[in-house]
């Protein structure tokens, strides 16, 4: 049988996924700074943090309005409080965005600071991430939800080599420190939005399978 | 604590219920939930031995109240009925006796004649069914002179007077509007330091407000059993979560 | 040539033209009986139709005072013998029987109560006059009692079927034994339409006048020895009615009065105790 509610429900996935799809082309936008210097790419990122920060509002109402009127249970609540949890998720990743694109415009005209590709690789993981667990979340897929917690160590790893060769290079001359600073918040912003992706598929498998799967080590035996 | 083990039982040859093993923990309430004609009130009036009245009617199975089987030849269904009792979906007060008749009905009519014992058990059962201040200034008066909730009220404390250790509840808010629901949600709360209390009911809403436990029935068999929150946030089967999400039933 | 319309009306009009001829049939003549009643048996009252016996034919200032007492006792014991007995029999049947054995013993009163009163006054010759060998109050008592049982039990049976089964089953739940909820809960919820029944029985059996005929056979004198032969009322105005003394004829019409009055007020008695049972409730 099938219910008017899975009509709302269907519309609230839809939501989520149209503000999804805004937040990975900012990202996507966000890089292409890194490679050339244009205006309109900065208004475009400015354009679509306005419409992100617009789709919370509306989702967290939509959210509030379905569990006042339909007293869900099981799934249907599960997918409702998850919803809840993703859409500021979501819209932090839009602010990182603005935040990295900005440094970006900064850095872009000044000679580069760092060598070899890892800060692209750093960028183009971070997005793998949230494609995948937008996707996760689309197809009901477990499996690529629980890649996306996984791959955030790869993230984490790729941070931190950037992080020691920026402050080796600081240490080094003191010339560079300026644009290294910038790109040390340019990193942390990456390695968050790499975060805001494992919540958002730790979501998806509380939605799939009604487990709680944060904080793992609180629920873990201590290791020796 | 009630328990039943591969319960089964047919009316006129037509198998309801098809084999259920349940337990009731006690001092806690558990609900018992499923669609029109799963056999809920059927597993329910299993419990204080109904059945024995209605010809026709076969149970086979065991049911033991802390270990002791029920139905065993030896023991005898009038005393099992003031060990575990039971409120019905419509109230149904005694029309000719005042409410204090009413209270002490179940005590007065199995013997008991002290007068003193008789009022301090209908002040004590009106108290736990939160009715007492309601009703103190009139208790010789008909309780036809009470709204449907107040009624539904008095019957739980005639069956209270009774001190049972086991109260079953067939749909006893189906028939009241929601004011009068939550009052016997709320009293349901406080009865259940003292006794075990099982609930049939048909609203979903209701097994998730006021139950610590809840079993879903279909078609005569156990789906699923376990703990309200795990039911209702996250259902092992897929029966269950369809039913309790309103896909079918 | 007129529209559907009126002559539906048309049609309307002739039909409640008709039920009202036929309510006006039965409803007239009834009325014409009761005021010639009145009017012949009023002619007849006086202290002196209580208070005194009946005198031989010719004399004047006879009374029916044998004939009162004796529908008194006779009635009296039929009663006492038939109600609890027909009650017992149908709380056992509404409370304790297997519905075939309800529906069986149903039949057979159902059957019985069709039975022409002067069978049972043949039943009661056969059983107790022709073993005494002589007519009796007694005899009387138990041709009235037969004819009495089905009826207590039919209407006692159908008072109780009254009672909602959920009173019952709330009687069970508590843990009340069976027969405690037969008789305070299921008699208790019946008990005023049980005593109307009971009521409106002895009214009837009150006028039965032929079994009388050849079990308690009429005795012009007073007499409230049961084992003797005795007077009743419905005997007596047949008695007084067929014989050719016109002072008979009107104690005949004044017993008739009576006996009119009599059921006239065991009805009004019976509605009260609706009316007042049904305002303790209201209360």
């Amino acid at each position: 049988m099938t219910r008017h509610f899975d009509q709302d429900l269907q519309e609230l996935k839809a939501g989520l996924l149209a503000m999804a799809g805004q937040v990975e082309e900012m990202i996507s936008l966000t890089q292409q700074t890194f490679h050339e210097r244009s205006n309109p790419i900065a208004e475009r990122i400015a354009l679509l943090d306005k419409i992100v920060d617009e789709s919370e509002l509306k989702l967290d109402q939509t959210c509030i309005d379905l569990l006042a009127l339909r007293a869900p249970f099981a799934r249907d609540l599960r997918l409702i409080a998850s919803s809840l949890k993703i859409v500021p998720e979501l819209e932090r990743i839009g602010d990182h965005c603005t935040n990295i694109a900005r440094r970006a415009l900064i850095l872009n005209p000044q000679p580069p600071v760092l060598k070899g590709d890892a800060l692209r690789r750093l960028g183009e993981e971070t997005q793998s991430m949230v494609r995948r667990a937008v996707d996760a979340f689309i197809n009901g897929d477990g499996a690529m939800a629980r890649q996306v917690i996984l791959a955030d160590d790869v993230v984490d790893r790729l941070y931190l080599q950037l992080f020691s060769e920026l402050l080796r290079g600081m240490l080094a001359d003191p010339l560079c420190i300026e644009r290294s600073t910038h790109l040390i918040i340019v990193i942390k912003n990456w390695e968050r939005i790499a975060d805001e992706a494992t919540n958002i598929a730790e979501e998806v498998l509380f939605i799939l399978e009604g487990v709680n799967v944060k904080h793992r080590y609180l629920q873990d035996p201590p290791k020796h | 604590m009630l328990a039943c083990q591969d319960l089964k039982i047919e009316f006129d040859r037509k198998q309801v219920l098809k084999g259920v093993t349940l337990a009731f923990p006690a001092q806690k309430i558990s609900a018992i939930i499923g669609p029109s004609g799963c056999g809920k009130s059927t597993l329910l009036r299993a419990f204080n031995r109904m059945h024995d009245l209605t010809p026709g009617a076969k149970v086979t199975g065991s049911v033991t109240l802390n270990g002791v089987e029920i139905y065993h030849d030896a023991e005898d269904p009038v005393l099992i009925r003031r060990r575990i009792g039971m409120v019905f979906q419509k109230a149904n007060p005694f029309p000719t006796l005042s409410i204090f008749e009413n209270t002490i009905s179940g005590l007065r009519l199995s013997g008991v004649g002290n007068r003193g014992l008789l009022q301090e058990a209908a002040e004590k059962a009106l108290v736990d069914a939160a009715l007492w201040d309601e009703v103190k200034d009139r208790l010789k008066s008909s309780p036809m002179s009470l709204s449907g909730g107040q009624q539904q009220r008095l019957c739980i404390a005639r069956a209270l007077a009774v001190d049972p250790e086991v109260l079953l509840m067939d749909e006893p808010c189906s028939a009241l509007d929601p004011i009068a629901t939550s009052k016997i949600e709320e009293l349901m709360f406080r009865l259940r330091e003292r006794l075990t209390v099982v609930i049939v009911t048909h609203n979903m809403q209701q097994a998730a407000r006021a139950s610590d436990r809840t079993a879903f029935l279909w078609m005569g068999e156990l789906v699923e059993e376990g703990e309200t929150e795990a039911i209702f946030t996250s259902p092992k089967k897929s029966m269950t979560e369809d039913y309790i999400t309103g896909r079918f039933g | 040539m007129m529209s559907s319309h009126r002559l539906r009306k048309f049609h309307g009009r002739l039909m409640e033209t008709v039920c009202l001829l036929a309510a006006l049939a039965a409803v007239v003549p009834l009325f014409a009986f009761l005021w010639h009643l009145v009017a012949m048996g009023a002619g007849a009252f006086s202290p002196a139709l209580f208070t005194h016996l009946p005198m031989p034919p010719g004399e004047l200032g006879g009374g029916l005072k044998n004939a009162i007492l004796g529908s008194v006792l006779v009635v009296g014991t039929a009663t006492v013998l038939g109600i609890p007995v027909g009650i017992g029999a149908a709380v056992f049947m509404t409370e304790f029987a297997r519905p075939s054995l309800t529906s069986a013993l149903r039949f057979a009163c159902d059957v019985l109560s069709g039975v022409p009163s002067i069978v049972m006054g043949l039943l009661a010759y056969q059983v107790v006059v022709r073993p005494m060998h002589h007519f009796s109050a007694f005899s009387g008592s138990i041709a009235l009692a037969f004819i009495m049982l089905p009826v207590v039990v039919i209407t006692t049976q159908e008072m109780l079927r009254l009672v909602p089964h959920s009173l019952r089953e709330a009687g069970h739940a508590l843990g009340i034994p069976a027969w405690r909820i037969a008789s305070s809960i299921s008699v208790r919820a019946a008990a005023p339409g049980i005593l109307t029944g009971a009521i409106l029985a002895m009214s009837r059996i009150a006028g039965e006048t032929a079994p009388m005929l050849f079990t308690s056979f009429g005795n012009p004198f007073l007499s409230m020895d049961p084992k003797a032969p005795i007077a009743t009322l419905p005997h007596t105005i047949f008695t007084y009615a067929i014989s050719p003394y016109e002072d008979w004829h009107r104690l005949a019409w004044g017993g008739a009065l009576i006996l009119v009055l009599g059921i006239l007020g065991a009805t009004l008695l019976s509605r009260l105790i609706l009316w007042w049972h049904q305002r303790s409730l209201n209360s």
